[in-house]
């Protein structure tokens, strides 16, 4: 479904500069892939190499054998990926429920509305007439932005930490839409994650540090070694993969 | 009324047909229809241009609508309407003026209205301004709105300016007694060389008066805003007063916000923000298939909305 070739990103000219990507290769199929690797280590900028919102040095993007590398973000958005952004963005005076409009391509009745927004795991009637400001928590945000790319409903959704800025009380719940998603959801999840539980439900994880494919495979093969790395335990692992 | 006259007041007053309860309608300066109820009246003055709106005291859930129309290039209306709302009164007033220009000289309402809401009375007061026309004349509305509320007494005005208004001074003040409320939401969008300048001044004087002024505005083209917003807290008392503006093209804001506490127990706030459009937000509705113009007009009709 999705192919990165040779992709490299070189944000500056200074050879330390964070986020560089050093000739990627990968093929991602339909499932749940999960990426994992220390911060820094590039798995955001290639999120966003994906989605269009940062154009690669060099090398290719391939969706569904098509070559959209010079495609814009409007454009690949339609062809269908989605992205849910790890900082979620606040617009003053829009509200949850235009947002999830724009986000389905179409005005949604109240009750498919909320449906998106109780899948992303927010009580609906309390949010859905909500503007998208500063009055919303972090972690509220994160799950506005999980019910979007759920509405969208597209071939790839591609979550950026899903997990970041979400209360320990919230995680469970949070688990459980990614369960849900990974059941229901017809198309491939590409998911940013430290979160050993979030791994644990992956088909695929791929591992990414100081910009390169560090290991790629099937979860049961994956997840042992990067558990057993540096004798972690998973709080440790949760810190420092 | 002929199909112009209906589209003006469409725009101004979301009227679709003659509205309902009491109305004036003002056509080039002249009376176009009025009606009366039994709670209340209004009466044209004698002295001047203008009217007299009394609303009766404890009049509940009742609406008044006071549009103006000026179609005729080159007229220059002026009027003066006060406002009486009467003790426990609950209403509604629409107001409004639309511009149709369609010659080449200037077309000007200057509108003056003056509040007086009595005690416990509450005024939801909207205003929308609109100019359009085929014409090369200017289309120029410049409203004052003085506003006095009585112990208690609460008002809420919603101004609108979104299109074709080609130069606009707003001067609105108001001085409120003890408990009495004032919110004030201003919305404004300027294109081309527009140029729209707003000045409010409240006086806070009584105990516990609270007054919110919030404007939100869009400055496209080469247009220029000037927001001017005082807040004299004389007593124990909260003001507010926010502008937050986005900027387009080559457009132009100056925001003036400004606070005088004149009493220890004042508690004033003023908050401006001025800046283009947030790059993430346009990168946002894009990754939801949105064109980055069609993004643009969706953060700026939420901005207004």
């Amino acid at each position: 479904m999705l192919e990165l070739q040779d992709i490299c990103f070189q944000a500056s000219d200074d050879p330390k500069e964070k986020g560089i990507l050093k000739h990627i290769n990968l093929k991602i199929d339909d499932g749940f892939v999960a990426i994992t690797g220390p911060n820094g280590g590039g798995k955001s900028t290639m999120a966003k190499v994906i989605a269009g919102i940062i154009t690669p040095t060099s090398g290719r993007v391939l969706f569904d054998g098509e070559d959209i590398t010079e495609l814009s973000i409007t454009e690949r958005a339609k062809k269908g990926i989605s992205f849910a952004f790890q900082q979620p963005v606040r617009f003053k005076g829009l509200t949850v429920r235009d947002l999830i409009d724009l986000a389905h391509g179409e005005p949604l009745s109240l009750n498919d509305s909320c449906k998106y927004l109780s899948e992303g795991g927010l009580c609906a009637k309390d949010y859905i007439n909500r503007e998208i400001n500063a009055s919303l928590s972090g972690g509220e945000l994160k799950r506005i932005e999980i019910a979007m790319v759920i509405a969208r409903g597209t071939k790839l959704s591609i979550f950026d930490e899903p997990e970041a800025g979400i209360d320990l009380w919230s995680f469970n719940n949070l688990i459980r839409v990614f369960e849900a998603l990974r059941t229901n959801i017809d198309g491939s999840i590409l998911i940013i994650s430290h979160q050993e539980r979030i791994l644990n439900i992956a088909d695929r994880i791929i591992v990414l540090a100081d910009g390169e494919v560090r290991a790629e495979g099937a979860r049961e093969e994956i997840l042992p070694q990067l558990l057993t790395d540096g004798q972690a335990c998973s709080t440790l692992l949760n810190k420092v993969v | 009324m002929d199909q112009l006259q209906m589209h003006m007041l469409q725009m101004v007053a979301d009227l679709h047909s003659v509205p309902e309860g009491a109305y004036n309608i003002r056509d080039n300066g002249a009376l176009a229809g009025r009606n009366t109820t039994a709670n209340i009246d209004i009466v044209s003055k004698k002295n001047k241009p203008g009217i007299d709106i009394i609303i009766k005291p404890g009049t509940k859930n009742e609406s008044v609508h006071i549009p103006v129309i000026v179609s005729q290039s080159g007229l220059k209306d002026l009027v003066y309407n006060d406002f009486y709302i009467g003790e426990d009164a609950d209403v509604t007033i629409v107001a409004g003026c639309g511009i149709h220009c369609g010659g080449s000289q200037d077309t000007e309402h200057d509108g003056i209205h003056e509040f007086h809401i009595g005690k416990n009375a509450r005024v939801r007061y909207v205003e929308k301004h609109y100019g359009e026309g085929e014409g090369t004349g200017g289309r120029i509305l410049n409203p004052t709105t003085i506003v006095h509320i009585d112990e208690n007494g609460y008002m809420e005005m919603e101004t609108t300016q979104i299109k074709g208004v080609d130069s606009t001074i707003r001067d609105t003040s108001a001085d409120l007694k003890d408990g009495a409320t004032l919110i004030i939401k201003e919305k404004i969008m300027t294109h081309e060389k527009q140029y729209a300048e707003t000045n409010f001044e409240v006086d806070l004087n009584g105990v516990d008066s609270h007054a919110d002024v919030v404007s939100r505005s869009v400055a496209k083209g080469s247009s220029s805003q000037v927001f001017n917003s005082k807040i004299r807290g004389n007593n124990a008392c909260y003001g507010h007063t926010e502008c937050d503006a986005i900027l387009m093209d080559e457009g132009h804001v100056n925001a003036v916000p400004s606070l005088e506490a004149n009493h220890l127990d004042a508690s004033l706030i003023h908050e401006a923000a001025i800046g283009k459009i947030a790059g993430e937000q346009i990168v946002k509705l894009m990754t939801l298939g949105l064109t980055e113009a069609e993004a643009e007009e969706q953060i700026v009709n939420g901005f207004l909305k």
